[in-house]
Formats: structure tokens, sequence, C-alpha cells
């Protein structure tokens, strides 16, 4: 019998993947734009970032593509913001949260993690383990973090003293950076785990996912 | 479920051949550019909302200012234009009542102060400088400028131009910089004076400026023409 036991409000679908898509334009005109200006000492491989053909950008604007960078990057925000919005209002005032992502026990994440890392985690649909549940908080609020911090840096004049938070317009950047690399490692795992457990995609796609049970 | 290493081998791969397909970058689509750019104007007016022009740009300790403050031009230092200041006046066009130009013997007779403020570039660096100079507001109010209007704009000796807002252009820390750490702004600075806005990004501050005309027209920019955000208010 084909059992329905993953269900995706759309609210958190249509959430996820704006999010998901404004993130990955985020990464990669945050990099080009990263590049003109290091905090580090390294830049990213020019085909890593976001911003158009170096080339195709001089001769079109005397600019290598940090404008076109600049441009995607401040227009993907409003769909992170926009996204973030309404993902954790839904999952606030629908019991979403409650219901899948609470509680956190610290036991039951040590437990999970040392399953999941001895590939003896047992993975079923519809039901998260607790490292999951962790991740989902902490995917959660890096992406709470990369806006507060973003804003910092876009208007740090007009949302003063706002970078004090994170000690200061540099320290905004620098947060900015990590928080970023952060992210970057949840999706890496984020996506390893889609492709071990292919009918979550689907789920987050058309809504719901079945599972052939006795 | 159990791990099948052979299924995660070949879905890693074909995830990875799909990600090199999509690699390829569409910014330089037209539709593409034309899209970022309306979102840019979008920008623009948030921006504007967002201004307040009461707000101060924070303001630090002497001790925090950089003496050797950074060169920044699309051409080498050595390149800056040499204005004489016997023979530079500054003219004025637009709606401005007495539009006579001005010498910077008359320019440096106008009252003055001193801000030490942060200049934030748009690539993402940040130093402090003390910078002395008029507040635009006085002298637009002394040339009869209409500040009813929308926009001052700005022509300077080395080809780069630029505009901004009036509630910008009237904000109290929009200054005619003639110094730099208390020394008659050298001429990589942009001598005889620099709009200092600590409002604004970096590039939103003009050097040699040999034009201020007031309009209702948007003033173009160097760098807003090369494809970043007009406002550019931090």
């Amino acid at each position: 019998m084909n059992v329905n036991i993953q269900r995706h409000a759309i609210v958190v679908r249509l959430s996820h993947w704006l999010m998901a898509l404004s993130i990955l334009v985020l990464i990669g005109s945050g990099w080009r734009i990263y590049n003109s200006a290091p905090i580090f000492p390294f830049t990213f491989p020019e085909q890593f970032t976001l911003g158009g053909d170096v080339d195709a950008a001089l001769a079109r604007h005397n600019d290598p593509g940090v404008a076109t960078a600049i441009a995607w990057h401040f227009a993907a925000m409003w769909g992170l913001l926009l996204a973030f919005l309404a993902f954790v209002l839904w999952g606030a005032l629908s019991g979403h949260f409650r219901r899948d992502f609470l509680p956190v026990r610290p036991a039951e994440v040590w437990h999970d993690l040392i399953a999941a890392l001895t590939f003896r985690l047992d993975h079923r649909l519809g039901h998260y383990n607790a490292v999951q549940k962790l991740l989902y908080w902490a995917a959660l609020l890096g992406a709470g973090l990369m806006l507060l911090s973003g804003i910092a840096i876009w208007k740090p004049v007009q949302t003063y003293p706002l970078e004090a938070l994170f000690g200061g317009f540099q320290g905004a950047r620098i947060v900015h950076f990590l928080v970023m690399t952060g992210l970057v490692l949840f999706l890496v795992v984020h996506v390893a785990l889609v492709i071990l457990v292919p009918k979550t995609l689907r789920a987050m796609i058309t809504g719901s996912a079945t599972e052939n049970r006795p | 479920m159990t791990i099948d290493r052979r299924k995660l081998l070949t879905r890693g791969l074909s995830l990875g051949s799909l990600s090199l397909l999509t690699g390829c970058d569409i910014s330089d689509n037209d539709a593409v550019q034309g899209f970022l750019a309306r979102v840019s104007q979008w920008n623009d007016r948030v921006q504007a909302a967002l201004f307040n022009p009461a707000r101060l740009a924070p303001t630090f300790a002497e001790s925090q200012a950089v003496k050797d403050f950074r060169y920044n031009a699309w051409y080498g230092p050595d390149k800056a234009p040499r204005l004489d200041g016997g023979d530079y006046r500054l003219s004025l066009a637009g709606l401005i009542a007495d539009k006579t130009p001005w010498t910077v013997e008359q320019l440096h007779a106008l009252p003055q102060e001193s801000q030490i403020t942060r200049h934030v570039c748009v690539e993402g660096w940040s130093m402090i400088g003390k910078w002395s100079g008029t507040p635009l507001r006085t002298f637009l109010q002394r040339i009869g400028a209409d500040t009813t209007a929308r926009y001052v704009g700005f022509e300077c000796a080395d080809g780069y131009y630029e505009g901004i807002d009036m509630p910008t252009a009237l904000h109290p820390q929009t200054i005619m910089a003639f110094r730099l750490s208390d020394e008659i702004l050298p001429v990589r600075y942009g001598y005889p004076f620099k709009i200092r806005i600590p409002t604004k990004l970096g590039f939103k501050n003009p050097k040699f400026v040999t034009t201020i005309y007031v309009t209702n027209q948007r003033p173009k920019g160097f760098w807003p023409d090369r494809g970043y955000n007009w406002f550019s208010g931090i």
C-alpha cells in the first residue's frame, strides 16, 4: 500500500525554493564582491562567482563585473528576506516548527550524530532526527544572521549602531563571511542527503512523498 | 535505509555535471541586465525612503583618523589633474540665482567645520578620515540655489561626474571639503575640493569639482553609468 508519509505546505515549498535560489545567487555574487576587497588572504576562482564574463563586463562597463555582482546581491536579498519571513512566520504560526523541529534534546543530538557518522542512522521520510532538527535551526539562524549582518554592511549609517552587534563595520563583514561559510557547509550536507533520499526532493516539489508499506 | 555507495557515486556525478551545465553565467544576457537595472531603480526608491535627513553618520576620535588616506581612482595618482589655485573658477549652473564663478580664495573664506567620519567604499573597505570644509547646504543657500529642486550635480576636472538627491545635499554632514587631516587637500585627493558625503558610498564623493548645478533631472554618475546603483546611500 502506498502511504503518504511526508507533506510540505505550499508556503513551505515556495519559500524553500525562493530561499534556495536567493542563497545561491547571494553566494555567487557575494564571492565576486568579496574578491574586489578580500578580508582574508585568498580570493574565489572567477568561474565560481556570479557577475558575468570579466572581459565582457570590462567592455560594457569598464568594470570587472563587480557592478553586476552587486546588482545581483541587492536583488536576491529581497528574495531571501521575503522567503525567510514567510518561512519563519508560517513555521511559527502553523505549528510546523513545534511539530517537526522541536524539541531538540542534547542527548538525542549526540546519539543521532554518532549514528550518522557511523552510517547507522535510520533515515525515515517525514521524521526529523535530532541532528537534522539542530541543523535546520542552525541554518535558519544563519540565514537570519546573514540578513542582519548584511543590513549592517548595506546601511551602516541608517542602521547605526546595529554594526556594534558584530563588533563594528569590519566585524559585520567578517561575521557575514563566516556565516556564509557555515551556510555553504550546510548546503553540501543538505544536498548530499537529498541525493541519498531522493524522495524528499519530490516532496519538496510536489508537496508529498509516498512510500510502499506492507 | 542503507547507503548504496554506487548509487551515491552516480548520483553525485550526475549532480556535478548538472551544475557544470548550468554553471554558465547568465549575467551578460541583455534581459538579465535589464532586470537587474529595474531592481536597482527599486532599490533607489527604497534607499531614498530609508534616508533620514536628521540622522548623522557616526563620528570618531581624532586618533582614529588615518593620516595616510588610501588613494582611489581609475587612474594612477600621477595622472590626477593639477588645478592652479589662482586660475581655478568654480562654475555654477542650473536652478541657481547667482551663477557668478567662485575663486579658491572666496571658497576658503566661507564658514568651515571639521568632521571625522568613515569613508565606505562600494568594494567593501572603509577608512576613517578628518575632513574640513563648508557645509554644501550653507553654500547652496549663499548662491541662491533652488533647494526645492530634486538634485545637485557635479562635474570634475578629471572627467568624473556625479549627482545626489537634494535631501542628501542639504544633510548637515555633506561638505565641500577643502582640507584632509588639517592640510589643504593634496592634488591626488581632489584639490581644490571634494564633496564629502558620509551618508553615501565613496564613489558618490566627487573630487576636483569644477561645476555645481541644481536640477530636477537626475544627474548621471560615472560609476552608475557603469552599472552601479545610483542612490548608493549607506
